[in-house]
């Protein structure tokens, strides 16, 4: 009987993810969200040390592993800091995967090759200031003129959108058809070294600080014929199809984000003194802890199912839609357990608790809210 | 290979379809009249057997198909997912507690005598643990068995026993030294004819078809040959059994919620309130999504227990804390999920969620027996944090 996912390889690889991380990152964290800012140089690195192109093809650059040498590497970013994982993820499960799918070889040889070495840093832009999951009522308009596109409008949320050499973005391209309104969509490679580009504002955010959120403006920005990625008119289709792998993602480095909280405070429960004993060893905190455990442990095993269907190639919409709902709602909700243990020191200002409490509850928010997930289960289950 | 692969093979969708149709053929029909009378005809073993759904665990020199436990884990499935969940847990406590108590621990002698004939389902079995004074605490209890030459002679009592009260035998646990002590207790497989022996059913508010009996034990004098494993040996075999047991009080409790989800969408669906189908309203779209994503949340949690059970039973050396904490956590998780599944599915149903003539009560009321029976939630997370270093 098979009880783990991962194979001799595959630890292997986790060490040499962890010592990477400890080495040249963990320390640096605090500072880095301090200042708001993640260095592109650990985009570099990560290209580099080989870890961006793990379940990548070989021929399209990457190392041809199957999806659990990618969990691995995810699972390592969650344990350190949410806002790293969403970072890199964003880059190598969102901006990139649609190039893959529905890119020509041109396409994967200029924006794809360079990406999973770190050299180029890609976004996903989807959300508007005026729409996010409701993708059908986008207004960002991409023109034909000639062999060219003429873009307007603007993004907004944009993940790593301050420092993005492209943008993986859908577009409206034509008018939705009265029966079909996921009709005239479309997606483009934006390069926002052309004119027209602006990143209007960089977003202050809650928590995730060092991974930059902006707000990005087109205006009558041309794009060369070659910008449209995949076919014109089903940009739709395919950006549905990126947002499973995406909320897979988010939801494997959510999870070890809360498993990695939740044995902080276990050990600090079990070291902790208060009133003669350690907290621990007071029934109602262990209780809770161990509650916090148990969802811990069920949801992982949610998350692991759906891994595995998706390395096995099966389109699990579902329990795509399901395991995102469940690890956001995780997250949010151990995080906080978690600095309730902590007491004072969890409401401390740079502490590794207090920044990963913050960023968890973007968690329920990005990639398709709680509310999103549950009307698309209510769909499928045939009850909406 | 890497990745975990699927849990259930072809020939397990094939054992869940025939179990289901037996459920459908010999259950479904009468559990509206059996729950009413609360009670149901014993022959429902015998065809059970029949059926070979009692035989997939055990080995087949002694009658059974197996030993596949995730055929077993189907059988338990589908049969908690039956319109009477009281029947549901007359036939596991037979089969996953008796049976199998036999089977491991007994010798080929009791097997011949015992266990045959319950995979047979001709011979109908419980299991005596719990005491009025100890539960979970199993040290508490106070059932004494004294030797007398060849023979046993049991006094105590027993309560909350499963199919106890028109079972044809009972494993019991007693004491056999006076002082407590892990290594003072021993099992003992008493036939319910014996001089001595009563047993009264007792009634509750839950699973109303289900035989849970008190038993009295008055000088009861057993044979030493129906003695289970060495002297001394009951409390290792009762905890060795507790990791299973929790493997198949997670399923089934996850199968009452997922009859308890089904039921109150069909009756959303139905019920108009404000001119529209109450499913139409989005808060309970969302409130049954909710819990389509606990369920399935709990069933991933249970399978891993599964398989970890299924690992240790292969002889994988799972670490024995590792398979106690997540078989733990699973039936934790799950009962507690049954009965909230199940109390969502009374609030839809409105003034008619308390009506006899539905059934959601019932799977309220029977659901809230799951966060107290073996074991319950509070004595879970004890377990759970002694694996975790807390507590």
């Amino acid at each position: 009987m098979n009880l783990s996912p991962f194979t001799e390889e595959h630890e292997l690889l986790r060490k040499t993810v962890r010592e990477w991380l400890e080495g040249e990152v963990v320390a640096h964290l605090g500072r880095w969200e301090e200042e708001g800012h993640l260095p592109d140089e650990v985009f570099r690195r990560a290209g580099q040390l080989g870890f961006l192109g793990l379940a990548y093809p070989e021929s399209a650059g990457g190392h041809g592993g199957d999806y659990w040498a990618h969990v691995v590497f995810l699972e390592e970013l969650g344990r350190v800091s949410q806002a790293l994982a969403m970072a890199l993820s964003v880059q190598v499960d969102m901006s990139t995967p649609p190039i893959l799918e529905f890119g020509t070889t041109q396409q994967v040889e200029r924006w794809l090759r360079p990406a999973l070495r770190g050299e180029l840093i890609g976004a996903i832009g989807i959300s508007e200031p005026d729409t996010g999951s409701d993708v059908a009522s986008i207004r960002t308009r991409a023109r034909r003129d000639g062999d060219e596109w003429i873009l307007n409008g603007s993004k907004m949320f944009i993940t790593n959108g301050l420092r993005a050499d492209f943008i993986t973005t859908v577009v409206r391209t034509g008018p939705p058809l009265e029966a079909n309104p996921w009709s005239g969509i479309s997606m483009f490679i934006v390069d926002t070294s052309l004119p027209g580009f602006e990143v209007s504002k960089s977003l202050e955010k809650s928590g995730m600080k060092m991974s930059d959120t902006a707000l990005l403006f087109m205006d009558d920005m041309r794009l060369p014929a070659d910008s449209l990625l995949g076919v014109e008119g089903e940009g739709f289709k395919q950006i549905m199809w990126e947002l499973q792998g995406e909320r897979l993602a988010v939801s494997v480095f959510g999870v070890e984000g809360a498993h990695a909280v939740l044995s902080e405070a276990i050990a600090y429960a079990k070291q902790r003194e208060a009133f003669g004993r350690p907290i621990g060893h007071f029934q109602a905190l262990a209780h809770r802890l161990v509650d916090m455990a148990t969802e811990v442990e069920a949801v992982r095993a949610l998350v692991y199912e759906c891994c595995d269907l998706w390395n096995r190639g099966i389109y699990a919409t579902e329990e795509v839609a399901m395991v995102k709902l469940a690890v956001g709602q995780l997250g949010a909700r151990v995080s906080d357990e978690a600095l309730q243990t902590f007491g004072g020191a969890g409401l401390t200002e740079g502490s590794y608790i207090a920044r990963e409490w913050l960023g968890m509850r973007i968690g329920r928010i990005g990639g398709g809210s709680d509310e999103v997930q549950r009307q698309i289960l209510a769909k499928i289950m045939g009850i909406s | 290979m890497s990745g975990l692969g699927p849990l259930f093979r072809e020939e397990h969708e094939a054992y869940r379809d025939a179990a289901r149709r037996f459920v459908e053929r010999e259950i479904n029909p009468h559990a509206e009249r059996w729950e009413k009378e609360r009670d149901y005809p014993r022959e429902l073993f015998a065809r059970v057997g029949e059926a070979g759904l009692f035989g997939a665990k055990f080995d087949q020199s002694w009658g059974g198909t197996g030993p596949d436990y995730v055929a077993e884990a189907v059988w338990v499935e589908e049969a908690s997912r039956s319109l009477s969940f009281g029947v549901a847990n007359d036939l596991g406590a037979h089969s996953q507690l008796a049976s199998l108590y036999i089977d491991r621990f007994g010798n080929d002698d009791l097997k011949e005598r015992y266990l045959r004939p319950s995979i047979s389902g001709v011979l109908l079995g419980a299991l005596a643990v719990t005491e009025p004074a100890a539960g979970s605490d199993v040290n508490g209890i106070r059932t004494r068995a004294r030797q007398d030459g060849n023979q046993w002679v049991i006094n105590g009592s027993k309560v909350f026993i499963t199919n106890g009260s028109w079972a044809d035998y009972v494993v019991v646990a007693a004491r056999t030294a006076d002082d407590p002590g892990h290594d003072k207790l021993t099992l003992f497989v008493v036939d319910v004819t014996s001089d001595g022996f009563v047993a009264i059913r007792m009634k509750m508010i839950a699973w109303h078809t289900s035989h849970t009996g008190e038993l009295f034990f008055t000088n009861v004098r057993v044979p030493d040959e129906n003695r289970i494993g060495e002297v001394g040996s009951g409390f290792r075999h009762i905890m060795t059994n507790f990791q299973w047991e929790r493997v198949v009080l997670s399923l089934s409790g996850l199968a009452l919620a997922e009859r308890s989800l089904q039921t109150a969408i069909a009756y959303a669906r139905e019920r108009k309130a404000f001119g529209r189908p109450v499913i139409s309203f989005q808060v309970w779209q969302h409130r049954f999504a909710d819990l389509a994503v606990r369920i399935r949340t709990g069933k991933a949690l249970a399978y891993r227990a599964l398989r970890l059970h299924v690992a240790a039973e292969e002889g994988q050396d799972v670490g024995r804390d590792e398979l106690v904490r997540v078989t733990s956590m699973a039936k934790l998780f799950s009962q507690r999920l049954a009965w909230q599944v199940a109390d969502e599915c009374v609030q839809v149903h409105g003034g008619s969620g308390a009506l006899m003539e539905f059934p959601a009560q019932r799977f309220w009321r029977d659901a809230r027996v799951g966060p107290i029976g073996g074991g319950t939630d509070d004595i879970m997370r004890n377990v759970i944090a002694g694996t975790m270093g807390l507590g």
